[in-house]
């Protein structure tokens, strides 16, 4: 995002007037200013087959959640107006803002933990294990990242069943009495899935934290350390003010990945039990592909993008400052 | 940076269990796929008789060659067009300047934080509309417009920081603004394309909610979108579906160990840029 804020300000700079008007004086001699006005057209055709595209297959789209999330449809047969009742449904029927309230307990696990631990880690490697190890570390850590978080969700319901390696080690510890189903007990579920968050996005915090941290003036730690200061008292104030832009795209990209998280959810616990595990994402499938209730999803649907925008936003801001 | 010895051993340590953390998922899951068909193994355990057959077995119950051509070909598909296309409207916005590009940034920027949850629904029922429903064009042209956001952001952030001197040295060699594009541009731009070529790759290939909702059959979706698939038919006979698993995993794991570098570096700078 730190372009965003430079760069665009000259963008449609050269104004068109004078330009037109150069034209009409000098159109003979000067065919120069006539290309400017024709390289606009060319310029737009250079951006319209994107936007056909992004037009045709998202803003259409989301017009069109818009539009559903006013009307009681199923999908095949007629379509009901009912104004905001969706909406209403959606925010006061327990089973579905239980799906939201969810969203942010999966912010805990997928955005929190990730990036404080990756903070920590990152810092250790940076101290301890510059050579092989560190290496190592970097490319193993990021290796959830690149496999399909299918995937990651079987791997993992294998792991967290009654037989997985998880109840395995416990019982090797002599823990085996809090052995169970992990993903599939009602009071362990979402946090089991929260896990399988953390194992995913931990790596990923890590790599990009360490290249903002190998960007940290030296000079500031000897400095540090001429006064005394310790491990924590330097990670505290110089290591994570100076990766403040770090940490806020960490908190983005994992935030989002919380609230609309699907893949993970679908694969390992399919929103169960008794929607012990139920996020927005599940809910909207649930609803609209096998409930046939296509209002009510689309309702769901625009409740969860415009809670996106409003968490992301402020994050996004916070960061932009601190690049500028 | 002079670190004690007590530090030194408590942080190896870390990063070694955490190391394991990372890789004992994966060679658990291995262990299961190597016992016989219909057991249920446990967590870690090497199989007194491995049954290596599995992995053949899963690969054609899961027709794994169909899967791997419907992948490659759904990538190919959406790749090389969206690169095309998104590199041709960074070029419009960040270089040309065309009036109106402040206000299409925004437009693009606009779609970056989009879930897919929040137009999978009429995704369905415009591909049934259009007849493209159940085919794989069905994945593929969504695709492309969902890429459309993060890679015009991308490419335009390149082409802002372009030095005006190169275009206006062209203009005066009378270069038409294709030529300026295409002969001067593309080439300058090839280190950021190659980045958003292999996100975009990563990103089709592990394509999950698309292949779900809008395509029936699985060997015509993406390799995680079958994946998904076959754990719905195979969820009882654990080690076949644990082989299933490992072969779907086994074309990602070897591209991304071959090119590491390049992959982490493109999902890192692409996360920061947008």
């Amino acid at each position: 995002m730190n372009h965003a804020a430079g760069g665009a300000g000259p963008g449609g700079a050269i104004v068109s007037s004078p330009a037109r008007d150069a034209r009409r004086r000098t159109s003979r001699r000067i065919p120069w200013t006539q290309g400017i006005r024709r390289q606009y057209v060319v310029g737009w055709l250079f951006v319209l087959p994107a936007l056909v595209m992004y037009g045709l297959f998202v803003l259409q789209p989301l017009a069109l959640t818009l539009q559903y999330s006013l009307y009681r449809w199923d999908g095949v047969g007629p379509a009901t107006y009912v104004g905001l009742s969706n909406y209403v449904t959606v925010l006061s029927e327990p089973r579905l803002i239980e799906t939201l309230f969810n969203a942010f307990r999966l912010v805990l696990f997928f955005s929190l933990i990730p990036v404080g631990l990756g903070l920590v880690t990152a810092s250790v490697i940076q101290r301890v294990a510059r050579g092989r190890l560190g290496a190592i570390s970097r490319t193993v850590l990021f290796l959830p990242q690149v496999i399909p978080l299918v995937a990651a969700g079987i791997i993992w319901g294998r792991l967290l069943s009654l037989t997985g390696l998880v109840n395995q080690g416990l019982t090797a510890i002599g823990l085996g009495d809090v052995t169970r189903a992990w993903l599939g007990d009602f009071d362990t579920a979402l946090s089991a899935v929260g896990i399988i968050g953390i194992w995913v996005l931990l790596g990923f915090c890590t790599v990009l934290l360490l290249t903002g941290m190998t960007k940290i003036d030296a000079a500031l730690y000897e400095s540090a350390r001429i006064d005394g200061a310790g491990w924590f008292a330097e990670f505290r104030a110089i290591t994570v003010p100076s990766l403040r832009y770090e940490i806020g795209v960490c908190i983005t990209v994992t935030v989002i990945a919380a609230l609309a998280a699907f893949d993970i959810v679908y694969v390992s616990t399919g929103g169960g039990p008794g929607g012990a595990t139920a996020v927005p994402g599940i809910q909207i499938y649930i609803l609209a592909f096998l409930e046939r209730q296509v209002g009510l999803a689309s309702a769901l649907a625009v409740v969860l993008v415009f809670l996106v925008l409003l968490v992301i936003l402020p994050i996004q801001r916070l960061t932009r400052d601190s690049a500028s | 940076m002079r670190v004690g010895r007590g530090e030194l051993y408590a942080g190896r340590a870390l990063l070694i269990a955490l190391i394991a953390v990372v890789v004992l998922p994966f060679i658990s899951i291995f262990t299961t796929a190597l016992h016989p068909s219909r057991t249920v193994p446990v967590g870690l355990e090497w199989p007194a008789d491995p049954q290596w057959g599995n992995f053949i077995e899963a690969f054609n119950v899961a027709n794994m060659s169909t899967l791997l051509a419907s992948s490659v070909f759904i990538v190919l598909a959406v790749v090389p067009v969206a690169l095309v296309i998104s590199t041709m409207a960074g070029f419009g916005i960040g270089l040309l300047r065309i009036p109106g590009a402040r206000w299409l940034l925004l437009l693009f920027i606009f779609g970056l934080t989009l879930p897919f949850e929040g137009i999978i629904t009429p995704l369905y029922f415009l591909a049934r509309e259009i007849g493209i429903l159940n085919t794989r064009l069905a994945i593929v042209l969504p695709l492309i417009g969902l890429f459309m956001p993060f890679a015009v952001f991308w490419m335009r952030a390149h082409f802002v920081n372009m030095p005006n001197e190169i275009s206006e040295a062209a203009r005066v060699d009378g270069a038409s603004t294709w030529d300026l594009f295409w002969r001067i541009h593309v080439p300058l731009a090839r280190a950021p394309m190659a980045s958003l070529g292999i996100l975009m790759s990563v990103w089709a290939w592990n394509q999950f909610l698309l292949a779900l909702v809008l395509v029936e059959d699985p060997t015509q979706r993406t390799m995680a979108g079958a994946l998904g698939a076959f754990q719905g038919h195979y969820a009882t006979d654990i080690p076949l579906l644990s082989a299933g698993t490992v072969l779907i995993l086994l074309p990602t794991l070897i591209l991304f160990i071959l090119f590491q570098r390049q992959v982490i570096s493109a999902l890192l700078q692409g996360s920061v840029k947008g």
